[in-house]
């Protein structure tokens, strides 16, 4: 069905058509229509699901934990300060490789009290063990949502679908929406991996340290191993819909000298600045990562031989920005540039301006560009 | 094409519904459309952007308008309150809620009032102004009568589709 739909209302569509059966959260803008859209399929029985209204975030997140462990397809939603106030839970429920989805619409950390988009928010899960995507626009923050249960599912880890505050969230934008049967066909029923009962097991117990040791080690290479569900699960999901959602997107990569690399809503912004340097007959292509984690490392192979610019809406301070950080560590000819932090509106004439002294050479390294 | 709108105005008259319904009635016409409102201080009676972008092609930019090709005023009072080459390209059209003071004007105020839509003593123009604004981008009727079906229901439904039928009708050229 093609229509126009905010990226809220497309989210919990998509959580809808998952068939969840839990969900628990707690408001905070811009994530607050997620959830408020669900309490009201859930009311007017549209959806068949558990909606725990609960006190805070951390609750919430604690909530779906629970329920995730005893086999039920569990989501919640939340953002920027929502997102810190539930950290424990965040690591607790990855370490513990609980399968749920969590939307997360990047918002500015305060303070000043801000509302608008930067990255920063869903970056601190970085290193935490989930499975970590962003969308560019209304469509793959539905279709990440949709394949982000899947994916969880078989790998035993918990998944956040990215989306940026307002430019996504708020915004009215075309999406074509599959059926129930067809998202029936992709997403199979929730099957738990181990049954109560059956034999004796431990969730968040306390353990000798080569357990946890051993428990980190086995994350760590199932990380790895999520490179190849992510591009199965995407490629499942093309056949029944005819979109690709995989690790990363590559647009007019292959005979471009340079490459932009950046994730978000305004990777849309820099694909139509890519077209207007391309009129000036200038070789410039866009990588644009739709997961963080695991980091698709075949980016390296791709990226080979390009000057390579890293756009960054978020920032380690002292050092760059955290994608750039992330590229160097296996790229080479990485450029970083830091812009668009605390919601400071970048579009395609900034872009444009921005690229073109890139590819003059004139860009400084680690630049914050104003 | 991509063509840039922006809607000027006050909170609470509706400029943010407005921009929602001609995405949608422009999809229904088979083109892409984007519809974003302006998050910031926004209340009643505050100034409110609303933005609007129309294509033939997909629409991947998601920054906000700067300069727009048209710009939409939903009260003639804004004209006196921001500069106006500010948002809108040279050569660039305005369709104003009153007789004078753009390029196309209608009396969306007093349409809004002869069908009884009003909120707390204020005409809301969003349906009136959508219809004077179809006309002008070329967006059909019929794909705005339906795009304020799925919005509005029962006599509201009734009274914006009259309203956004008669301002289609009457918005004129006044410049």
């Amino acid at each position: 069905m093609r229509t126009i739909m905010t990226g809220n209302q497309a989210v919990a569509e998509a959580v809808k058509l998952a068939k969840t059966e839990v969900i628990a959260a707690y408001p905070i803008t811009p994530q607050t229509v997620i959830v408020e859209k669900l309490a009201e399929m859930v009311d007017s029985g549209e959806l068949d699901a558990e909606f725990i209204r609960v006190e805070s975030e951390h609750s919430a997140l604690a909530s779906v934990y629970g329920s995730a462990v005893a086999g039920k397809r569990s989501f919640t939603a939340t953002s920027s300060h929502g997102l810190l106030y539930m950290y424990e839970m965040v690591w607790w429920v990855a370490n513990a490789r609980v399968p749920l989805v969590m939307s997360v619409v990047t918002r500015t950390i305060g303070p000043p009290w801000n509302i608008h988009t930067d990255h920063t928010d869903i970056l601190t899960m970085r290193d935490s063990g989930w499975i970590i995507s962003m969308a560019e626009n209304v469509q793959e923050a539905f279709d990440l949502t949709i394949q982000g249960f899947k994916i969880c599912e078989e790998l035993s880890l918990p998944f956040t679908a990215g989306m940026d505050a307002f430019q996504l969230s708020h915004t009215s934008e075309v999406v074509d929406l599959p059926d129930q049967e067809t998202v029936d066909e992709f997403l199979p029923e929730r099957k738990q991996s181990y049954v109560f009962g059956d034999e004796d097991f431990t969730v968040g117990s306390i353990g000798p340290n080569e357990y946890t040791f051993k428990l980190r080690k086995d994350t760590f290479e199932t990380m790895l191993k999520a490179e190849k569900v992510v591009e199965k699960v995407s490629r499942e999901y093309e056949e029944l819909t005819g979109r690709n959602c995989g690790l990363f997107e590559e647009y007019k990569l292959d005979d471009a000298e340079y490459a932009i690399v950046m994730m978000g809503a305004w990777s849309g912004d820099a694909k139509d600045a890519i077209d207007e340097l391309r009129r000036e007959g200038i070789p410039i292509g866009l990588l644009k990562l739709r997961y963080v984690r695991p980091m698709p490392r075949k980016i390296k192979r791709v990226l080979e031989g390009k000057e390579v610019l890293v756009l960054d809406r978020d920032c380690s301070m002292g050092v760059g920005g955290i994608l750039g950080l992330e590229l160097k560590s296996f790229v080479d000819n990485v450029s970083n540039v830091i812009a668009g932090v605390g919601g400071v509106d970048v579009g395609v004439e900034e872009l444009v301006k921005m690229f073109s002294l890139f590819v003059e050479g004139k860009l400084e390294e680690t630049w914050w560009f104003v | 094409m991509l063509k840039e709108i922006t809607i000027l105005s006050f909170g609470g008259q509706g400029g943010v519904t407005a921009a929602r319904i001609l995405a949608l009635a422009a999809v229904k016409d088979g083109k892409f459309a984007q519809a974003i409102p302006q998050f910031g201080a926004e209340r009643r009676g505050s100034l409110v952007r609303s933005y609007l972008r129309l294509s033939d092609r997909e629409i991947r930019r998601h920054s906000s308008i700067r300069k727009a090709d048209v710009v939409s005023i939903f009260a003639e009072k804004i004209l006196k309150m921001v500069e106006l080459k500010d948002y809108l390209k040279e050569n660039g059209i305005v369709i104003i809620n009153s007789e004078t003071g753009g390029d196309y004007c209608v009396n969306a105020s007093e349409i809004a009032l002869s069908l009884n839509l009003v909120s707390a003593g204020w005409p809301i123009v969003n349906t009136a102004m959508a219809g004077a604004m179809a006309k002008v981008l070329g967006i059909s009727m019929d794909s705005l009568l339906k795009a304020i079906n799925e919005t509005f229901h029962g006599k509201l439904a009734e009274s914006n589709s009259k309203a956004a039928e008669k301002a289609y009708e009457v918005v004129h050229k006044c410049r």
